[in-house]
């Protein structure tokens, strides 16, 4: 499991493995001042992010970079 | 009121049996106190006493849980008693795990009081603390003197039907209960007091303490994921238009698990929000900006995922409390394995 979340220290004091880091707590997936298209294209960098994670063997809690 | 009749339940070693090369002694009834039953009842003076004495090797019992409970039961309706005492245990991990299966027993089948002491540390009192009164103790019987008058102490207590103050002024482990009580100051006031406190270096006291949170060794990475099978799950509560499940926008007591099918993106017709605890106009707008539905129908039709599972999963984390978070957890990802699903999207808000 991957948790995107946008409040990084709170996942980590649940105690989740994998952690990517979303944009905003009412939007942690999207961009609403951006265009449709590029908000898309931002989605889309964050799921892949996420199957990064998914694919990447980690052996303790692992805040994975954003680059986004 | 005349005097309570007490049975109390203590191991091998306690008992004068032995130690490990004894640990598989079978239940046995005696007359009166064994060992540790003196402490207990040199404090109860004439106000109750121990009739009978129930010793059993702590692997015996852990070993045959079932049948071993069973057996003690029995031995224990036999002395008719008003109170149930196990213990105390100490850090012994077999018996205080024993203590506490046998007082909860007591308690279920003969609706007795019943209290049980250990070391905080022991296995026992993480399984038993939220069932029983475990009166906490140090982690070696070096420390029985302190432990048997407090032990003794809360069980009259229990006996006398009377009410218990908090764990702390008792002695025992916090069940994880907590009372509404008023106070003269306010919410406000109370929390600046502590922060002024807090910043003075001065000692406080948390009026909510802070669960404590497991932690789970890291599954192995997806080998590919162009062949896994992925689920996406939400605590920012995306569900169907309407919230048909109607899951509370805030301390959600429930979550929900809706079809994707025919699904390729989700808007504002289809799907909403039901949280409570985020400004709900971005989401319900788009509700991919949660639930990235679009973009991982996109990378399944491009072949980078395998496949999406059919399903969603979704609550609403808002003041949910970690013992509801952690039984949906355990629910659906049982669903989940036996949908043969392999890897997991969780977002969060």
């Amino acid at each position: 499991m991957v948790h995107v979340c946008t409040v990084v220290p709170i996942s980590l004091t649940v105690g989740a493995n994998r952690i990517v880091p979303a944009v905003a707590i009412p939007h942690p997936l999207g961009n609403p001042a951006l265009t449709p298209e590029e908000e898309k294209k931002l989605r889309r960098k964050i799921v892949e992010k996420a199957l990064t994670a998914l694919q990447t063997e980690v052996d303790d809690q692992t805040v994975f970079e954003r680059d986004y | 009121m005349s005097e309570i009749k007490v049975v109390h339940y203590i191991n091998q070693f306690f008992a004068g049996i032995g130690g490990e090369e004894k640990a598989d002694v079978k239940p046995e009834l005696r007359e009166g106190t064994v060992g540790p039953g003196m402490a207990l009842e040199a404090v109860f003076k004439d106000d109750a006493k121990i009739v009978a004495t129930v010793i059993c090797g702590d692997s015996y019992y852990n070993e045959n849980i079932e049948s071993a409970t069973a057996e003690i039961l029995e031995m224990v309706k036999q002395s008719k008693p008003d109170l149930f005492i196990a213990g105390p245990a100490f850090n012994a991990g077999r018996y205080g795990v024993a203590c506490g299966s046998v007082c909860k027993a007591v308690k279920d089948e003969l609706n007795i009081p019943v209290v049980t002491a250990m070391y905080p540390e022991n296995p026992g009192a993480d399984l038993f603390k939220k069932d029983l009164i475990i009166v906490e103790t140090g982690n070696s019987a070096a420390t029985m003197r302190k432990a048997a008058p407090l032990l003794a102490g809360v069980a009259l207590k229990l006996a006398h039907g009377e009410e218990l103050a908090g764990p702390e002024e008792e002695g025992y482990i916090p069940r994880g209960i907590r009372k509404n009580v008023f106070l003269e100051e306010t919410g406000a006031r109370r929390a600046v007091d502590m922060l002024v406190k807090k910043i003075n270096g001065e000692s406080f006291k948390t009026e909510y303490p802070m669960p404590e949170f497991d932690r789970v060794p890291p599954n192995p990475a997806v080998k590919d994921m162009s062949k896994a099978k992925l689920a996406l799950v939400t605590s920012g509560g995306i569900v169907p238009k309407g919230n048909p499940d109607h899951i509370e926008s805030s301390s959600a007591s429930k979550y929900g698990k809706y079809d994707l099918e025919g699904f390729d993106v989700l808007t504002s017709e289809s799907h909403e929000t039901a949280h409570g605890g985020y400004d709900p106009v971005y989401a319900n707008l788009d509700p991919n900006r949660v639930l990235p539905l679009d973009v991982v129908r996109d990378m399944v039709k491009e072949g980078k995922i395998g496949s999406l599972h059919r399903y969603h999963y979704a609550t609403v984390g808002n003041g949910t409390s970690v013992a509801n978070a952690k039984k949906y957890a355990a629910s659906l990802s049982k669903d989940l394995i036996a949908d043969g699903v392999s890897a997991v999207i969780l977002t969060s808000t």
